[in-house]
């Protein structure tokens, strides 16, 4: 991943120009109903003209207000289903929202996702111009821009290529370099960067910062941490269909990963945790001497502990934690029967407590660990688990990689 | 298709100097330039594909008409001899005039009711005015209708008729056609949306149309039947289809037929298939335009 370009500082473009916001969002509602038969017919009409069809109500997007400022570059983000599409489509007038109104000031772009119109049974230069026309472009500056279009994507001797015969990421580069030219000060974005090569993914980020340089509003829904930290301004987390938070990109991050996990730990027992009542006390780090740390340097040797309270007989069970960044990517999971090992049996009513030492290869971060339990033989499903209970910060030196592995080195003259 | 009348709609994409508030979609906003830019690209897409993607092309399509109207030929003044005497002047001609005039409506209307179910990967991603998608396909069968005209013409001039002024008036009734179309097309294609049962109604329709309309035969043919003491003649041409045939076999193919006035019995009676047309389309018209906002949602 590229590091050298600059990261949008915090909140700076959070209304601060005080001019009027690019997208006003106010108190905004859309609720869509799904009948229960899939289609209703003429006949049935005719026959029951007043039986009255019955639905289900989605509550997509509830009582959503927002402002976002013009230049600002706003991330949208949130489980499958929160709604986050829906308040993107709402925005580009493809939804008519129910309750509250939505302003806007610029012009704007009216697409939300890449390649719209794209017909795989034509060549590449006519869907460009179609797709450059279903962007809002006239048919004259989509020809003059097709040469741009086509160096930007990489694509020449392509260009009478079918669409069928492109692979994935020939097709996104392709959409990708015709969306950009879109002559729109605001522009919505319904996930994009998730494809494409890396050297191509680097090549579309230079893009946005340039887009970002020339003023331009943008926003941005997405599943990808990683691009919402690096590009917002400012993010806003949804959850089934209203706002759970609004701020810095890096805490919504944060927020939108400890809504991942919390469903994690719903999915895992069979029973109700508390039920059971066998449950995980604490959690922490220690070093070799069995201090106990929040801190550490790389030398320091270190174990991962947690306790456990059984609240049932258990034959073997499985101990198990977790070792995550702040981004949620996993680097160590260990569990007590990786070599075969047996635990034991435990008594109703025992505490015990698990140690897993590792060397400490990790680089300088801040770490979580998250431990569980799970009876034997039942797979991923967790007795208990508390996601993220402990953390720790490792000091030291940071290569880039996200482990420091002990490294010797040689040099053989010949 | 140029001339779509204001009515006052909301337009999104236009720029005022402060914030303007977003509507949702609409059958017509986004201004008229971007809505033919739009329909005339569907159109042409539709077109490409249809015609480039096979070796004959163009070929295809035509044999389609021809074929019927070879069949159409061979049953009726062959085997039923319906022509005896040559009582019915050109009657080729007219059937095959007829033909593909008939042809034109009927795969504008049964291809622009699926129409919005079909754009749905467009209807939900991009905002544009929702009237484009039916129109398009009204569009789009307009350019094989001049194709086959083209064809239509070539045999009207190889059946020994001249070419004359009155021709001309082909421009207009096929105008009217359009609309006639367009107006059905709307309609459809917006209550196909809701009801998916349009479609098999919509074609047994078509199959009515077909036999009630002046196309195996003319309108002087069925003169001489009567429905409560009223010729039949003037009940075929009530029916815009009927009117429109009826007014191009003058104007194509023989001076002295009866035009659609005189098949009615007074140009003042011309109102009753003008007004369905008008009524049709306007029809068509205010119910998609009620419907645009929630087409995407209901798909």
């Amino acid at each position: 991943m590229p590091t050298t370009l600059p990261r949008p500082t915090g909140t700076a473009a959070t209304g601060a120009r005080g001019a009027e916001p690019a997208v006003s969002i106010a108190g905004v509602s859309k609720t869509f109903r799904l009948p229960h038969q899939q289609y209703t017919t003429l006949k049935e009409r005719a026959l029951h003209p007043f039986r009255s069809t019955t639905y289900d109500e989605l509550h997509a997007v509830q009582d959503v207000s927002l402002d976002i400022a013009e230049g600002e570059f706003f991330g949208i983000v949130g489980r499958n289903g929160s709604g986050k599409s829906t308040l993107l489509k709402c925005i580009a007038g493809i939804y008519r929202v129910d309750t509250g109104r939505i302003s806007i000031a610029g012009r704007l772009s009216p697409f939300i996702e890449l390649g719209v119109g794209f017909n795989p049974d034509l060549n590449a230069r006519d869907n460009v111009v179609i797709n450059a026309i279903m962007l809002g472009l006239s048919r004259k500056q989509a020809m003059r821009r097709f040469e741009d279009v086509v160096a930007f994507a990489e694509l020449e001797g392509f260009m009478d290529l079918r669409l069928k015969n492109y692979s994935s990421g020939m097709l996104v580069r392709l959409a990708f370099a015709t969306a950009i030219q879109v002559d729109a000060e605001i522009l919505l974005i319904d996930e994009v960067l998730a494809v494409g090569d890396a050297a191509f993914q680097q090549k579309c980020f230079e893009e946005f910062f340039r887009l970002k340089r020339e003023g331009r509003t943008i926003v941005f829904v997405s599943h990808d941490m990683f691009s919402v930290e690096r590009f917002c301004d400012r993010a806003m987390l949804m959850e089934h269909g209203c706002v759970t938070k609004v701020g810095d990109p890096r805490v919504i991050g944060r927020a939108y990963h400890e809504l991942n996990f919390g469903k994690l730990a719903h999915d895992a027992p069979a029973e109700e945790p508390s039920a059971s009542g066998t449950a995980i006390t604490e959690a922490w780090f220690e070093k070799s001497g069995g201090e106990r740390v929040t801190s550490a340097s790389q030398e320091d040797a270190l174990s991962m502990c947690f306790e456990a309270r059984v609240a049932e007989d258990l034959h073997d069970p499985v101990f198990a934690v977790t070792l995550r960044t702040e981004l949620g990517h996993t680097i160590v999971v260990a569990r007590s029967d990786q070599h075969g090992r047996s635990s034991g049996s435990f008594k109703a009513g025992e505490s015990v407590v698990a140690r897993f030492a590792i060397p400490n290869w990790l680089t300088a971060s801040r770490y979580l660990l998250t431990p569980s339990l799970a009876r034997e033989g039942t797979g991923d499903a967790a007795l208990a688990l508390v996601a993220d209970m402990a953390s720790i910060v490792i000091h030291g030196a940071a290569t880039g990689g996200i482990l420091e592995l002990p490294v010797d080195f040689e040099l053989e003259r010949l | 298709m140029s001339t779509l009348p204001d009515i006052g709609l909301p337009t999104p994409t236009r720029r005022p100097p402060a914030s303007h508030r977003v509507y949702g979609p609409s059958a017509l906003g986004g201004g008229l330039h971007r809505f033919w830019s739009l329909t005339f690209m569907l159109a042409r897409t539709e077109f490409k594909l249809r015609f480039f993607g096979s070796v004959l092309g163009y070929v295809w399509t035509l044999v389609r008409p021809l074929m019927l109207f070879g069949v159409m030929l061979f049953v009726f003044t062959v085997i039923l001899n319906i022509n005896k005497n040559n009582k019915t002047p050109h009657y080729p001609e007219y059937l095959l005039a007829s033909l593909i005039l008939f042809t034109y409506f009927q795969e504008t209307t049964s291809g622009a009711v699926p129409s919005l179910v079909g754009r749905e990967n467009l209807l939900r991603r991009v905002r544009f005015p929702r009237l484009v998608v039916p129109l398009s396909v009204a569009l789009f069968c307009l350019f094989n209708l001049c194709m086959n005209l083209t064809v239509v013409f070539i045999f009207i001039l190889a059946s020994g008729i001249d070419p004359r002024w009155s021709w001309l008036e082909l421009l207009p009734l096929v105008g009217l056609l359009v609309i006639f179309a367009a107006g059905v097309g709307m309609l459809l294609s917006a209550l196909y949306v809701r009801f998916r049962d349009v479609q098999p109604i919509w074609e047994v329709f078509l199959q009515l149309l077909y036999y009630g309309s002046p196309i195996l035969y003319t309108v002087q043919t069925a003169a001489k039947h009567h429905f409560l003491n009223i010729p039949f003649s003037r009940i075929l041409v009530l029916n815009p289809l009927g009117a429109i045939f009826t007014q191009a076999r003058k104007a194509l193919l023989q001076a002295n037929a009866p035009s659609a006035a005189a098949a009615l019995g007074g140009a003042s009676r011309l109102l009753i298939p003008l007004g369905i047309i008008a009524g049709v389309f306007a029809l068509g018209l205010w119910y998609f335009n009620r419907e645009a906002p929630l087409i995407s949602e209901k798909l």
